[in-house]
């Protein structure tokens, strides 16, 4: 356990990738995937991760997993730095921190039977022998509510969220704890979406697992998680307890997200803000809040200088925003 | 079009349509007994899980099911009085795209990557307008201003790669109005995109709907977007329509047991974290052993004896509130929205 007690600390994390051009392919300019980002995550906790497509959120996850090696910036996971530690010194590290992915079908081989996806991790990481291995399997199955039977099957003969159950057995195999999920439930229909979300619940309270859940939804965000942490291009721009953000959201972009959800409920009229624009590109970000492009409230400063992501007077206390212009009158 | 004529009857009506295919396990039938109208400047949401038959019944409705397999085996769609089930293929050519507009999920599948913008936009309007070209492309470019693309002059000699996904959804929705038609038929138009981007091109579609006076029948399965878009609602579970009504009815009454467990089961921003979630359990059948019974018959937690011997009828809960369940009337019925909470 870390000195602070928390299973993951993120400090200042960067994930730049090179952008290649030119007959020489030579790095001319970056894509600022992630750009300075810090969190923590408590043992039991679960993080959700909110943000619109290309802000980062996803090279995020896989950066914590080591999928990626980040630019710079610490991964603290219980006090150990993996950000930048050889892969033969991941290898146990990787028991512990596992990820679940958005498309089971294209994360679990098509060819191994589900006993031999849930054993292979149990092989790589040379745990027990033949028997214990397959109580373990069997054992799994019953856990993400599976039939035994299912041992000798192919992933193409489940259903969408079958197989995301298979994704999440394998992810458990080795006791791990952390798990980063990546859009778990996005692809499914929403009366499986309700069960995969009750049995990743569940088996938070059995096992005493964290989750970095990853989303674009803000709604199901907010019903895992513990804290919400909001992205946009590559930096948090704001976090806190889900409940405190969604019912008094800070920052500009946190309030336009939460105001262009659907409610499924006719009576429901709202006051929307109706964002201009598309997202700008990770490679040549806005200067100074990369909002303002986009933001209702901007003004001269926005495009000058970062905001820093901070507590502000008035909100609850472990809510922070990154904003120049937070308790300033709405805009015309 | 003034609101006296846009509510006076129905632009499109679908009577007890059928349709099926041939797979290599033997003929499914997806669409089984659909009955829904759309009156002019009206949206109708048809909702409904993977599978239950909503993207069939639209193609259906513009006569394209993939060939040869799908057929429509029953029933009429009655498209301003005519029926375009018996319409010659020549005739429903120059229906689509003229008077019935269409916009698909994934923008770039709907534009063809190799012409610019403003020639895709102009070949619409060249097929169905006795103009010249220069016409064409003007209007193209006025189309582009209207669904809100900047600098609509230049986006014209654009390839479709060059757009954002949201800008190629509104290039789309362009195409589709380009020849103003009576009816628009979406089918999960914004379910590639992000929330925010979402809600404009919502907001573009019911900006032009007013304008036009078109009706709308927007397919999704996100109830939410329908109780914020529609006026009536259709709930398709297996190839049949599960409940219908007004949005009204069917979200603050739902009254099947599938509607009212498809909205139990959302995780809404107003319900307390990790509390449970109701479930749904088992899934869907499959289209080639549907049970013999109500087809939800496997799922239901109110299934007796008689739900496993026929098909339910449809019954009336009101003119506009209409069901199939033999047990609605014992079902408690199931309240979840608080009425008028505005955030």
């Amino acid at each position: 356990m870390s000195s602070s007690g928390n299973l993951l600390e993120v400090r200042d994390l960067k994930m730049h990738f090179p952008v290649r051009e030119g007959i020489f392919m030579r790095a001319s300019k970056f894509n600022k995937a992630v750009d300075g980002v810090s969190f923590s995550i408590a043992p039991g906790e679960t993080l959700g991760l909110v943000g619109e497509s290309g802000c980062g959120k996803s090279t995020l996850g896989r950066c914590i997993t080591r999928l990626y090696k980040p630019t710079s910036g610490q991964i603290l996971f219980q006090d150990q730095d993996i950000s930048t530690i050889s892969p033969r010194a991941l290898k146990p590290v990787r028991r512990e921190i596992q990820m679940i992915f958005q498309d089971p079908m294209e994360s679990l081989n098509s060819r191994h039977t589900v006993g031999e996806i849930l054993v292979e991790p149990l092989v790589v990481q040379g745990i027990g022998n033949s028997a214990s291995r397959h109580k373990r399997v069997a054992e799994l199955l019953d856990l993400v509510g599976l039939p035994a039977r299912s041992v000798t099957r192919y992933p193409f003969e489940f259903s969408g969220g079958q197989r995301q159950r298979i994704g999440i057995a394998r992810s458990i195999a080795l006791n791990p704890k952390l798990i980063v999920c990546d859009e778990p439930v996005s692809a499914l229909d929403v009366s499986i979406q309700s069960q995969i979300l009750n049995l990743l619940i569940d088996l938070q309270q059995e096992l005493k697992l964290s989750y970095l859940f990853i989303a674009h939804d803000l709604a199901v965000v907010k019903h895992i998680s513990d804290r919400i942490a909001i992205m946009y291009l590559g930096k948090i721009v704001e976090t806190g307890p889900g409940e405190s953000i969604y019912r008094d959201p800070q920052h500009p972009y946190t309030k336009s997200l939460i105001s262009a959800i659907p409610v499924p409920d006719p009576h429901h009229r709202r006051g929307r803000v109706v964002l201009r624009g598309d997202v700008p590109s990770p490679i040549n970000p806005p200067s100074g809040c990369s909002f303002h492009t986009r933001c209702p409230y901007a003004t001269g400063i926005c495009s000058q200088q970062t905001p820093v992501l901070m507590n502000h007077p008035g909100s609850h206390k472990e809510v922070m925003a990154a904003c120049h212009h937070i308790g300033a009158p709405a805009p015309l | 079009m003034t609101p006296m004529t846009s509510t006076a009857r129905p632009i499109l009506q679908l009577n007890n349509l059928i349709t099926e295919f041939d797979t290599d396990e033997g003929r499914v039938r997806a669409v089984d007994g659909v009955s829904f109208s759309v009156n002019a400047g009206e949206t109708l949401g048809i909702v409904g899980e993977s599978g239950c038959g909503k993207s069939v019944t639209a193609q259906s409705i513009m006569r394209l099911l993939p060939q040869p397999m799908g057929q429509i085996v029953g029933g009429e769609i009655l498209f301003d009085g005519q029926d375009l089930v018996s319409l010659p293929l020549e005739q429903m050519r120059r229906i689509r795209g003229a008077k019935i507009g269409m916009v698909f999920q994934e923008p770039m599948t709907a534009l063809n990557p190799v012409h610019t913008i403003g020639r895709q936009l102009a070949e619409v309007l060249l097929l169905h307008k006795k103009i010249t070209r220069n016409e064409a492309l003007r209007q193209s470019v006025d189309m582009l201003d209207k669904v809100g693309i900047p600098s609509p002059d230049i986006r014209v000699g654009e390839y479709p790669h060059q757009l954002s996904g949201g800008m190629r959804q509104r290039v789309v929705i362009a195409m589709a109005l380009a020849c103003e038609p009576k009816l628009l038929i979406a089918d999960e138009p914004t379910t590639a995109l992000d929330v925010t981007i979402q809600a404009q091109i919502l907001e573009l579609i019911s900006d032009l709907q007013r304008d036009m006076g078109m009706a709308v029948i927007l397919i999704t399965h996100d109830l939410g977007v329908i109780a914020e878009t529609s006026k009536n609602v259709v709930v398709m579970y297996a190839g049949k329509v599960a409940e219908q009504g007004t949005v009204y009815e069917v979200f603050d009454n739902p009254s099947h047991p599938y509607t009212q467990g498809l909205l139990a089961s959302i995780p809404r921003l107003d319900t307390p974290p990790k509390a449970k979630l109701a479930i749904i359990p088992g899934m869907v059948p499959g289209l080639l052993d549907l049970p013999v019974g109500c087809r939800f018959e496997n799922r239901c937690a109110h299934r007796r004896d008689t739900c496993l011997a026929a098909p339910p009828p449809i019954e009336h809960i009101s003119d506009t509130h209409r069901l199939s369940c033999y047990r609605w009337r014992e079902i408690a019925p199931v309240r979840l929205n608080t009425g008028g909470s505005a955030t």
